[in-house]
């Protein structure tokens, strides 16, 4: 599904990512964490296609073809979707027309017939169904007024309905209590299926108390200094960051980076 | 980022469509201004002795006034001297009786706009009065309005079939003392539209003037004058076209609105005069007055217009509530590309109790355009428990472009309530980025993006100007559904 070879990428020129590597097969689930400052984000936006990241060295392969080639449309349309942080607010879009537009970008691509107005109401109401959505987001312009909550759920909501191959969750987590935690976990459950893969990026171990990843790995550094099973997060809940960063520190005593952010 | 600029830049320098011109004889006056200027105009036209004094007034008072610099707008020096002011296509009789009698050349003209006037090719629900340089050519479904009372026509018939009311009404709303060009115009103005609604009459449909200017050096200056009486309502569009040409012309326009107790005007426009191209060479300076004045309790006048064309933009469509309880709004979107310049906003007077007014102005810069909100809300000692709501946003497309907002506040009351709210925001790299990451390019990001900002003012459209005013914006239409 995803190869990730040695990225390398720097923003404005200061250097972020310095050497990923991960691999991910369809049906599985990663988990990302890391302190603060360790490139998770920037991992997520190179992904995705954001132009003010720019990669240096290294490959990114998704089913075998060359990501970094294809414009964030393409990527889009091939199946790649980023929940975003901080989703945007599009004042006076309506939230369906919005994501209809989307829908059929991708249809379209796949060469499929594109949904009109009443087909594509009848599937998004089964997908609210599905996410025990209320129906009055349909008809709000997308994200304007809404609490961080809703922003959080809504990216989930659009994930259901494009039915991306890889699923990239950005902190997802951050900001929300834990009534909406459960929500948006809940979801993102109902959502995995064998031939789809979720990458999820987070700070805390909390949301991986209620999406159990096959895989989890700390990024420290713009590079994955550990990988494990899930039970890697909760070691990491119980005993924070510091024993880790210790022995990956004690592995390559050269490069002393600072750990003024990573506290 | 390179590639969504560079959409941004194709999206805003789309070609103008309308730049032909037809080619038709015309009837014109000598170029330049004097009193002979102005009686030649009033006698072409066989007006009454009353309004040729009222011209020559208004022209010998111009010639006291100064041209206003305060606008925001930059503009070599005019040459008052080297317009033409009167031109007329040249017709067999007097005027047009049937549209047998209009040149085809014209009536092709109006068809390639988009604007039928022959009888089967008519748009359902809109009559249209067809405004060719000087002269009003057509006006349609005279007759069917004419069973209900209301006198849709011409200005130059409405002075010969109606001279009590025009005399009455003209001038009431904007003297010609008002302003510069509002007296450049009484003094030269050749025609334009009026429109009589009488007591108690809804008009079945939407009554519309289309603006053209054809000649080459004329300035189009026309007047168009709208009464309601008690209780009646109805809704009125302007389009305006132009051709494409080097030089620069004047559009100096007055608009005036009478509203009686209960009575409801709704003044929509879609100008799209030639903006110049995108060097900035040629292009209409369209310099216009309009207001309307809510007379009577409970009266309502709306002035909407999306304003996309002219090399100069400088209008302020105005509301003076003076029946208690009216209700005066404004809805306005303003774009400015390659070299535009708008200064544009309005005015809202409140004299009458318990008045009411909403301001919605959006402005867009693009390319190089310079766009400027100005709007006075005026809350007079009398107008107690009156209330205002304004909102000016401004959206740029790229980082050549400039958006500025003057707003002028005057309460002398202390029970009324005046909000002012305003925004400045960058069409962000963050949304087009989100609606790509969704699958959408970034043409369809920023279409969209764009759509939705103007769409509070776009719902005030009539259904049809609606869909015009979207496509001019190079919006496609978005469909809500559910």
């Amino acid at each position: 599904m995803l190869e990730i070879k040695n990225l390398h990428a720097q923003v404005e020129g200061k250097k972020i990512l310095k050497g990923l590597d991960l691999r991910i097969q369809p049906g599985e689930v990663h988990a990302i964490m890391g302190p603060n400052g360790s490139g998770k984000s920037t991992l997520a936006q190179v992904l995705a296609g954001r132009n003010e990241y720019e990669v240096t060295e290294g490959e990114v392969l998704y089913n075998g073809h060359n990501l970094l080639d294809l414009e964030p449309e393409e990527r889009a349309r091939e199946g790649v979707f980023l929940a975003f942080q901080y989703p945007v607010e599009i004042p006076g879009v309506n939230s369906t027309y919005f994501l209809k537009a989307a829908f059929n970008e991708v249809r379209k691509h796949r060469g499929e017939p594109e949904l009109d107005a009443l087909d594509f109401l009848s599937l998004v109401k089964e997908k609210m169904k599905v996410l025990e959505l209320p129906q009055s987001l349909l008809n709000r312009p997308v994200n304007e007024g809404f609490s961080g909550g809703e922003k959080k759920r809504n990216e989930i909501f659009q994930m259901a309905v494009l039915e991306p191959k890889l699923a990239i969750l950005d902190e997802t987590d951050s900001g929300l209590d834990i009534d909406a935690l459960r929500l948006v976990a809940e979801g993102v459950n109902k959502l995995k299926r064998p031939d789809n893969s979720q990458l999820i990026i987070t700070h805390y171990q909390r949301l991986l108390d209620y999406i159990v990843p096959d895989f989890v790995h700390v990024l420290y550094d713009g590079k994955i200094i550990k990988t494990g099973g899930k039970q890697l997060a909760l070691d990491l809940e119980e005993r924070g960051y510091d024993w880790l960063l210790e022995e990956y520190r004690a592995q390559t005593p050269s490069q002393q980076p600072s750990l003024a952010g990573a506290r | 980022m390179s590639t969504s600029t560079e959409t941004i830049e194709q999206f805003v320098n789309r070609e103008y469509q309308y730049g032909f011109v037809t080619d038709v004889e015309s009837d014109e006056a000598p170029r330049g201004l004097s009193e002979d200027t102005v009686r030649l105009i009033s006698h072409k036209k066989g007006e009454p002795k009353f309004l040729l004094e009222w011209r020559l007034k208004a022209y010998r008072y111009w010639l006291t006034m100064k041209e206003p610099v305060w606008p925001n707008v930059h503009y070599p020096k005019i040459d008052y001297q080297n317009i033409i002011y009167y031109s007329a296509p040249k017709q067999k009789t007097d005027g047009p009786k049937s549209l047998d009698e209009v040149d085809p050349k014209l009536i092709e003209t109006y068809k390639k706009l988009g604007i039928p006037l022959r009888e089967q090719e008519r748009l359902a629900g809109v009559a249209v009065d067809a405004v060719f340089d000087s002269v009003s050519v057509a006006t349609t479904f005279k007759g069917k309005l004419g069973e209900m009372g209301i006198v849709f026509c011409s200005f130059s018939d409405a002075v010969k079939e109606h001279p009590e009311l025009i005399k009455k009404y003209l001038g009431s709303v904007v003297p010609y003392t008002d302003n510069y060009f509002a007296a450049l115009n009484s003094a030269v103005y050749s025609d334009g539209s009026f429109c009589y609604i009488p007591k108690g009459v809804k008009c079945p449909m939407e009554l519309s003037t289309y603006f053209r200017i054809n000649a080459v050096d004329t300035g189009q200056f026309e007047r168009t004058l709208i009464v309601a009486e008690e209780g009646s309502s109805v809704s009125y569009l302007e389009g305006c076209t132009a051709p494409r040409r080097d030089t620069n012309q004047l559009h100096a326009a007055v608009v005036e609105i009478v509203a009686m107790d209960r009575a409801e005007v709704k003044y929509s426009t879609v100008q799209n005069w030639y903006p110049g191209d995108e060097m900035g060479r040629g292009g209409i300076y369209n310099f216009v007055t309009k207001r309307g004045l809510c007379k009577g309790v409970c009266s309502k006048i709306s002035w909407t217009q999306v304003e996309t064309g002219s090399a100069i933009t400088w209008k302020y469509p105005s509301v003076i509530l003076k029946g208690d309880q009216s209700v005066g709004e404004f809805y306005s979107v303003a774009l400015t590309t390659n070299y535009q310049q708008a200064d544009t906003g309005t005015k809202m007077v409140h004299i009458g109790k318990n008045t009411k007014s909403t301001i919605i102005s959006k402005g867009i810069s693009a390319g190089r355009g310079q766009n400027s909100y100005r709007g006075q809300v005026k809350v007079m000692r009398s107008a107690t428990g009156s209330r205002n709501f304004s909102q000016c946003d401004s959206l740029l497309l790229g980082d050549k472009c400039g958006a500025h907002t003057f707003p002028y506040l005057e309460v002398k009351n202390t029970s009324s309530t005046v909000e002012h709210e305003a925004s400045t925001s960058k069409i962000g790299e963050d949304q087009i980025f989100y609606c790509r990451q969704r699958g959408l390019s970034t043409q369809d990001a920023i279409n969209m993006i764009v759509n939705g900002y103007c769409k509070e003012v776009f719902r005030q459209l009539p259904m049809e100007f609606a869909v015009e005013a979207q496509k001019l914006l190079g919006v496609s239409l978005e469909g809500s559904v559910g």
